[in-house]
């Protein structure tokens, strides 16, 4: 379905439910978008089930952006070779699971009726995929981890999470790029810097990420920082 | 080189040009300035770029001093302001000699006035835009403060004196009506809750900054439930469980989980922003043409008009 809702974009919703496949789909029809070389696009934002196309309105009206959309959209729907960019890159992230960094971990373990160790084994195992970026510059919303280790938000959001800082809320995971008030489950830290003003967002919607545990020597020794906490 | 010395600031000033285009899919706001008719006037008044860079500031209580020659234009809220003492008009034109004192008093009827140096504030360029957006802590990215240096592009006085003529001012009402293009979930809406939108009166909370303006009034009473996430559109109109609308500007979050009626365009955008806490606003339904159109002919304008001899009227080229 394609849908202008503005002056200058176009909502395309591509299903009424997260699945899996979807990524992959978005991130083919984004490529897509991109090859045409439309020279009114200003911005495309994927999300978990649609695509937002933010355009020029001085060079192009509602009605040329809808109809070229729409004959994209459909010429895409007919690709199905075309899976290169559709798996996109794997990205490996290791993070130092503890009650150190992890200031939920230990809350979430009890809640969960595993031990710590078990929960860092099941949030390590899976492979996840960017369904979409937001909340913050580079905040990389990613899903879906073991349901065993799914938790709500925190009630009330700490005043203040630290940079690089590893979350679960429901059957979501994220690293909060910078520091920030957040109300995720935290579980351990990242020292991999997911945004910087120069190199942008680490990760983009389409990735696969996977979470490698590592020691405190290691983190410390890939940059990482200990000296923040959360506050409460 | 010519420059403002920052004595003051006021109450937060930030440089906004136009905004970002081509960042979000990185997570990272639009930006820009609040009030497009404001901003594009006081560029428009120094033949500068459409997308230059103009200070924000929210409220006033600035006060500078000039180094070098200097041309400016101020325009937005209305607010005292004086040049060594001396009172002068927004809207127009303003010659600053070496040494001269610009102060800006406070508005007490609207929220924001643009200050434009010739050929725009020279500021780095971050994400291709010199918009600064406070909630994202990017490094180099700040509220300007006592002390910067607010460097013209543009040194001298090249230019004549001009004048907005009234008609083309945006009128700074004490009450706005902002029009709604119904889109994304509208028809998730009971046409009860649409109705209540469109002829309550709501007013501006004090919750209101350069992220979203929340509104107090009538609530809806059975807003639909959390969408999945997805992009938003400037301007768009969010409803969260308690029924009160948001509408939400240019440092919004990229994508967002709370239902959507539809979206205010970004004109009527401007006139929101210019709204002090308590001020009262309705709503009305219009059609996207009708909207689109409208900013279309606003480009246009800026873009194929020239100032006549007089400094008073445009003409079209």
């Amino acid at each position: 379905m394609l849908e202008p809702v503005s002056e200058d974009a176009v909502l395309i919703t591509l299903a009424e439910a997260i699945d899996d496949a979807l990524p992959a789909r978005i991130t083919r029809l984004t490529q897509s978008l991109h090859d045409a070389n439309l020279p009114w696009l200003r911005d495309l934002v994927p999300s978990y089930t649609t695509l937002l196309v933010v355009y020029d309105p001085v060079r192009v009206d509602f009605r040329e952006v809808t109809s070229r959309l729409r004959a994209i959209v459909k010429a895409d729907n007919t690709q199905t070779e075309r899976t290169v960019q559709a798996t996109g890159d794997l990205v490996e992230l290791p993070v130092y699971y503890s009650v150190e960094s992890g200031p939920d971990l230990a809350a979430l373990a009890a809640e969960t009726g595993l031990s710590t160790a078990e929960v860092i084994a099941r949030h390590s195992a899976l492979e996840y995929r960017v369904h979409a970026l937001g909340f913050a510059p580079g905040f990389a919303f990613m899903g879906e981890v073991d349901p065993t280790i799914a938790q709500p938000r925190k009630p009330t959001p700490r005043k203040r999470v630290p940079a690089g800082s590893v979350g679960i809320a429901n059957r979501q995971t994220a690293v909060y790029p910078q520091a920030s008030p957040g109300g995720w489950q935290i579980i351990g830290r990242c020292p991999v810097r997911l945004f910087d003003p120069q190199h942008l967002s680490r990760l983009k919607a389409g990735d696969r990420v996977r979470f490698r545990a590592i020691s405190r020597e290691d983190f410390l020794a890939a940059g990482g920082e200990l000296t923040e906490i959360c506050e409460p | 080189m010519s420059w403002l010395d920052v004595i003051s600031p006021g109450v937060q000033s930030t440089v906004q040009d136009a905004g970002r285009q081509g960042y979000r899919h990185h997570g990272l706001a639009g930006g820009g300035a609040l009030d497009i008719r404001s901003y594009t006037w006081a560029n428009k008044l120094l033949d500068n770029p459409r997308n230059a860079a103009c200070l924000e500031i929210i409220l006033g209580g600035f006060h500078g001093v000039a180094r070098g020659q200097l041309q400016i234009a101020l325009t937005g809220a209305e607010a005292p302001v004086a040049i060594n003492g001396n009172p002068v008009q927004l809207w127009q034109t303003l010659n600053l000699n070496d040494g001269d004192e610009l102060t800006i008093g406070h508005s007490t009827t609207h929220r924001l006035i643009y200050l434009a140096v010739a050929g725009g504030l020279d500021t780095p360029l971050c994400f291709d835009s010199r918009s600064v957006v406070v909630r994202e802590h990017v490094a180099g990215l700040a509220p300007v403060k006592p002390d910067d240096k607010l460097t013209a592009l543009q040194p001298g006085h090249e230019l004549p004196s001009r004048f907005v003529p009234i008609s083309c001012r945006p009128g700074m009402q004490p009450d706005v009506t902002l029009r709604l293009v119904p889109g994304y979930q509208y028809s998730l809406f009971k046409r009860t809750d649409i109705l209540r939108l469109t002829t309550s009166v709501y007013t501006v909370s004090e919750q209101s900054d350069r992220m979203g303006f929340r509104l107090q009034g009538p609530a809806l009473a059975s807003p639909p439930a959390g969408i999945i996430s997805e992009g938003i559109a400037q301007g768009a109109m969010q409803i969260p469980g308690d029924g009160l609308p948001i509408v939400l500007l240019n440092d919004c979050q990229t994508i967002g989980g709370y239902p959507k009626p539809g979206v205010v365009p970004s004109l009527d955008c401007g006139a929101l922003a210019q709204q002090l806490p308590g001020a009262n606003i309705r709503f009305e339904l219009t059609d996207l043409a009708t909207v689109q159109n409208e900013r279309r002919l606003f480009e246009h304008h800026y873009h194929q008009t020239r100032w006549c001899q007089n400094g008073r009227s445009l003409a079209w080229l």
